[in-house]
């Protein structure tokens, strides 16, 4: 089984061309092409039989192994946020592991930049690890016995850079994660906010394309925690780096994801923008999951609007077709002219107030019209 | 209904069970009224085997190239640590001590360090201190370079650990009687094969500490550094290591406890220095003098595990960062330094080869006038309940052992391991009695085997009384714990000395020892057992009307049921240990062979013969205790 993409409806064009390009296109930053991993005997000779055609507690009781990840494929684009979603026990820690291989795949391709990360030798590896990848840590993994600044240094450290040098970079990091002051204290003796911003600080130093992380702030209180997802969408805007999210929170997903790739036993059930996994739902899993979801927040008018009817008044207010709903709640609320919206100066449709409203009751976006 | 079904069957079989049980008690007893006597095996000193073992200590001794080198090594180093201490003086010995606790700890720690050293030389003990202090130091020298990588292999690799575990199960079992001719065969009689006593008993707690410390060390941390792509040898220097110093710093610590622990027995083939002291005075039943090396042995201990704390601690840069100490650098470096100038100074105007005997203060004396007292006004008494036990409990159990057909006692053996432990140690018990029939030392293993049954009921009987005390009554268990912490680190032979002043050299005095020296385990592990039924459960017993005594008897004890049985194996093990070196104080049997063994050479033979049934004896009376699913002992590593 394969990652199912969502049916391309008309009025998603211009998000579904977008990944489609990366797809297609062979330029993605990460791609990765039937990636299993199966934890237990023989994990090598289950896949390609009738055994991995079995779901996870079948294989548990027939061999005695466990499928944490099952043929995942996607690709992710350059400076885009990846964010892989699911419950506990889904398989995405395993995921992210496999793609830096601390967890070695039992089989599939992982390419960075076109290079397949699986062919590559434990000298290469590191030399991407050094350099290339990064990575933050749910339980933070600092050590203790060093300070922040030396925390921050590691990676430079790991590959032999001259003390003066990293301290310098670790002191610059500090301050681009707003730990200015606290260089000399050890990690023990920070709030855990504090301490995340350390392991986010060590994870920039080495200057990484490509940044994972595996559920970064569910250690966090709520309050912080949205502190630092604001935090890493000003450092992916300051830094442009390509990231890998992992986390089990949908509003997390949905708030930093470019793309969401939601995970279930070991598969992915649908890969797409947060409209998209919001407004079309591959099945019912994903629609439990999404149903609480404020659509207003979520939804741009292309998702709500109708077609143009001959007659209608064109003096009303104009939006993109990727406008949020919400954003344009309050326009809508001052006229009694519908919405005309377009895309690229063309018009393609119209909202009235049924329609926003509809959607701020949460109704599904087909039965509002 | 089918959990009603199961348990009718459950107890269907109880009953079943303990019928067996009782039929075939009463059959054992009819066999030994009838055949009592025949069958046995009388001690031969001429034994084959012993004569060929003679033969192999020849023949080893003929070609010893191999060996040789390592022994000169061995006791190369020991004579390094020897010089090194003999070129500081006294005075330079004590001032590194004071330095040392001044630099790393506090000043009090220093105060401590020095008045410690210095009352080993006012005891009159300095030469014998030393030369004890250089054996232990090259012992854990060598102990923590061999220990500390197997411990970090073991705690990286779940298969070394797999394969390793065993082996250090075994040898933390192993009374180090046992292993002391075998060691005598390889490495003659002196230093080196003391220093290699002292490294089998010390190294199992140096592997599993320093595996225990590599293996807490937080995954992520660990996967962090590997995510930034440090290689193995990266996260051992970087993140290992350094995460798991408090545990290098521990098993330091308890390697110098356990090396200090073996001075006694290792000085049966040797070893200078306090314990030949200590076993001499003891041999002459010089209980003050016993005391004044014991007591010297003792301050040895407190000083080393006090100044190897507080480098340890001072290793942690958290600590050091936290401890803002009054004086700064002032106290922490320039005294320490001032204190080692004097130290090293001082031979100018004093000798320091000799400690001045205007300071000699000795407890010899008062000891043996308050010991001559207190014999005086209890030995009648202590005596007559040391012939009662004897003539009611140990020799007619000794009679039965040594006097009934063999195959019986190997039978009863195997039957009674069947019931605790399960089929497999059945078999154990049974290869284990066979090997002992084997090496010729039946009746000399049945002694033994008395008295290690009459010491592990002393011990649990007493054992189990004080532990539900102290489980049931917080103010006991506090005023407990100060003798039980004490007890945990004093050095084993050091109560043959109270027990020596109270009864005299003879078989009972080393039960009376190894008494006190399996009973605060004991005591530790019912008071938890009991302690950790949970409150919800004594609770509702509570509320359903038992009484106190029955809230013990039908639910507390009971469903301590495991640290119960685990008391029963850690104290069955510590008493056999204790039993052997009792040698030393009158018990005769297989700790004597052993001795005789070093002593004359025509026994050589027996000896080792006897090591071995040590080892066995030891097995067997492990197996037989280790109850159903084998319990294994967690806290094995501080029991020494
Ligand atoms: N080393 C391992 N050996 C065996 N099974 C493993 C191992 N690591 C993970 N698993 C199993 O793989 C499955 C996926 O685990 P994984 O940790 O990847 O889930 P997750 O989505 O990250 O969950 P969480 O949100 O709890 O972190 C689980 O069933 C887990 O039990
Ligand atoms: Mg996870």
């Amino acid at each position: 089984m394969t990652a199912q993409f969502p049916a391309p409806a008309p009025d998603l064009a211009p998000a579904a061309q977008t990944h489609a390009a990366a797809v297609g296109g062979g330029k993605s930053a990460i791609s990765v092409k039937g990636l299993w991993k199966i934890f237990g005997p023989g994990e090598k000779k289950i896949i390609g039989t009738p055994l991995a055609e079995l779901s996870r507690d079948e294989l548990r009781v027939a061999t005695g192994s466990n499928v944490a990840v099952r043929d995942v494929s996607f690709d992710v684009n350059p400076g885009e946020v990846f964010v892989v979603m699911g419950l506990s026990g889904s398989g995405k820690s395993t995921l992210i592991r496999c793609l830096t291989r601390l967890i070695e795949p039992t089989a599939g391709e992982v390419l960075l930049d076109g290079e397949d990360i699986g062919k590559a030798s434990m000298a290469r590896l590191r030399d991407l690890r050094r350099h290339r990848f990064s990575m933050v840590f749910q339980h933070f993994g600092l050590l203790p016995h060093r300070r922040v600044i030396d925390n921050v240094a590691f990676g430079l450290e790991i590959r032999g850079e001259a003390k003066k040098g990293r301290r310098d970079r670790a002191a610059e990091l500090l301050s681009l994660v707003g730990l200015d002051g606290q260089a000399d204290r050890y990690p023990d003796q920070l709030s855990g906010g504090m301490q995340q911003r350390v392991g986010l600080a060590r994870a920039l130093a080495v200057d990484p394309a490509v940044m994972f992380f595996d559920e970064p702030f569910s250690a966090l209180d709520p309050l912080i925690r949205r502190d630092m997802q604001n935090e890493v969408i000003r450092l992916h805007n300051e830094v442009g780096k390509t990231m890998i999210f992992i986390t089990h929170d949908l509003a997390e997903a949905l708030k930093l994801g470019d793309h969401v790739a939601i995970m279930r036993n070991g598969a992915i059930v649908q890969i797409g923008r947060p409209e998209e996994i919001v407004g079309a739902p591959a099945d019912d899993y994903v629609a439990d999951f999404v149903q609480d979801v404020p659509k207003s927040y979520v939804l741009t008018l292309g998702w709500i609007m109708r077609e143009v009817r001959p007659g209608d008044p064109l003096d009303g207010p104009e939006f993109p077709r990727s406008t949020i709903i919400r954003t344009a709640v309050h326009v809508a609320a001052e006229t009694d002219r519908p919405i005309k919206v377009v895309d690229g100066g063309k018009l393609v449709g119209m909202v009235d107030r049924v329609q926003i409203l509809a959607a701020i009751a949460g109704f599904e976006p087909g039965s509002a019209a | 209904m089918t959990a009603i079904g199961a348990t009718a069957g459950a107890t269907g079989i109880r009953v079943t069970r303990r019928t067996l049980a009782g039929v075939l008690a009463l059959a054992a007893v009819v066999i030994f009224a009838l055949l009592h006597g025949q069958w046995t095996l009388p001690h031969n000193d001429d034994y084959d085997l012993f004569r060929t073992l003679n033969g192999v200590r020849d023949w080893v001794d003929q070609n010893r190239t191999l060996l040789e080198p390592i022994r000169l090594a061995i006791a190369g180093l020991v004579s390094l640590f020897d010089d090194i201490l003999a070129s500081l003086g006294w005075p330079g010995v004590i001032a590194a001590a004071a330095a040392t606790g001044v630099a790393f700890g506090s000043v009090r720690l220093g105060l401590l360090a020095g008045f410690g050293f210095g009352s080993l030389g006012a005891l009159g003990l300095w030469d014998p201190s030393m030369a004890t202090l250089a054996m232990v130091l090259a012992a854990v020298l060598l102990a923590l370079l061999i220990g500390i990588p197997l411990g970090v292999l073991a705690g990286r690799s779940a298969r070394v650990q797999a394969v390793l575990s065993p082996v250090l199960d075994f040898m933390q079992i192993m009374p180090a009687m046992a292993y002391l001719t075998p060691i005598t065969l390889l490495f003659l009689i002196g230093v080196a094969p003391a220093s290699v006593a002292t490294l089998i008993f010390a190294i199992p707690a140096a592997i599993r500490i320093t595996a225990l410390g590599i293996r807490e060390v937080s995954t992520t941390t660990v996967e962090a550094a590997r995510s930034l792509g440090a290689t193995d040898n990266q996260v051992l220097r970087k993140v290992l290591l350094p995460l798991s110093r408090r545990a290098l710093g521990l098993a330091v610590n308890q390697t110098i406890m356990l090396a200090l622990s073996m001075v006694v027995i290792t000085s049966l083939i040797g070893a200078p220095g306090l314990g030949r002291n200590l076993q001499r005075e003891l041999s002459k039943v010089n209980v003050g003098g016993a005391f004044d090396a014991g007591i010297a042995i003792v301050i040895l201990a407190i000083m080393l595990d006090r100044l190897t704390a507080a480098v340890a601690e001072w290793l942690d840069p958290r600590e050091r960062a936290a401890r803002t100490r009054p004086g700064g650098r002032l106290v922490t470096v320039a005294l320490p330094v001032a204190i080692i100038v004097v130290g090293l100074a001082a031979p100018a105007l004093v000798d320091a080869t000799k400690f001045p005997d205007t300071l000699l203060f000795s407890f010899r004396d008062p000891v043996n006038a308050a010991v001559g007292w207190f014999t005086g006004t209890f030995q009648p008494a202590t005596l007559a309940f040391k012939d009662a036990a004897t003539i009611i409990v140990l020799n007619p159990l000794e009679t039965v052992l040594v006097q009934a057909p063999v195959w019986l006692v190997g039978a009863a053996l195997m039957t009674v391991a069947w019931f605790t432990s399960g089929r497999r140690a059945a078999v154990v018990v049974g290869a284990c009695a066979a090997l002992i029939v084997g090496l010729g030392l039946w009746e000399h293993s049945m002694q033994t085997m008395a008295n290690v049954v009459l010491g592990t009921l002393l011990t649990l009987a007493i054992g189990l009384v004080i532990g539900i005390l102290s489980a049931r009554n917080d103010r006991f268990r506090a005023f407990l714990r100060p003798f039980l912490d004490m007890a945990q680190t004093l050095p084993a032979f050091v109560y043959l000395i109270p027990a020596l002043a109270l009864f005299n050299p003879t078989r009972f005095t080393a039960i009376v020892a190894a008494v006190i020296y399996a009973l605060p385990p004991v005591i530790r592990l019912v008071d938890v057992g009991i302690r950790s039924v949970p409150p919800a459960v004594v609770e509702a017993s509570t509320a359903s009307g038992a009484t106190e005594a029955q809230l013990l008897w039908k639910v507390q004890l009971p469903m301590s049921r495991q640290a119960l049985l685990l008391a029963a194996n850690q104290g069955i093990v510590m008493v056999l240990s204790m039993v052997v070196i009792g040698a030393l104080v009158g018990a005769g049997a297989l700790g004597y062979d052993v001795i005789t063994g070093f002593a004359q050479g025509k026994d050589f033979g027996k000896g080792l013969a006897a090591g071995l049934a040590i080892v066995l004896l030891g097995i067997l009376l492990d197996r037989i205790t280790q109850g159903a699913g084998g319990t294994r002992r967690e806290g094995a590593a501080n029991a020494g």
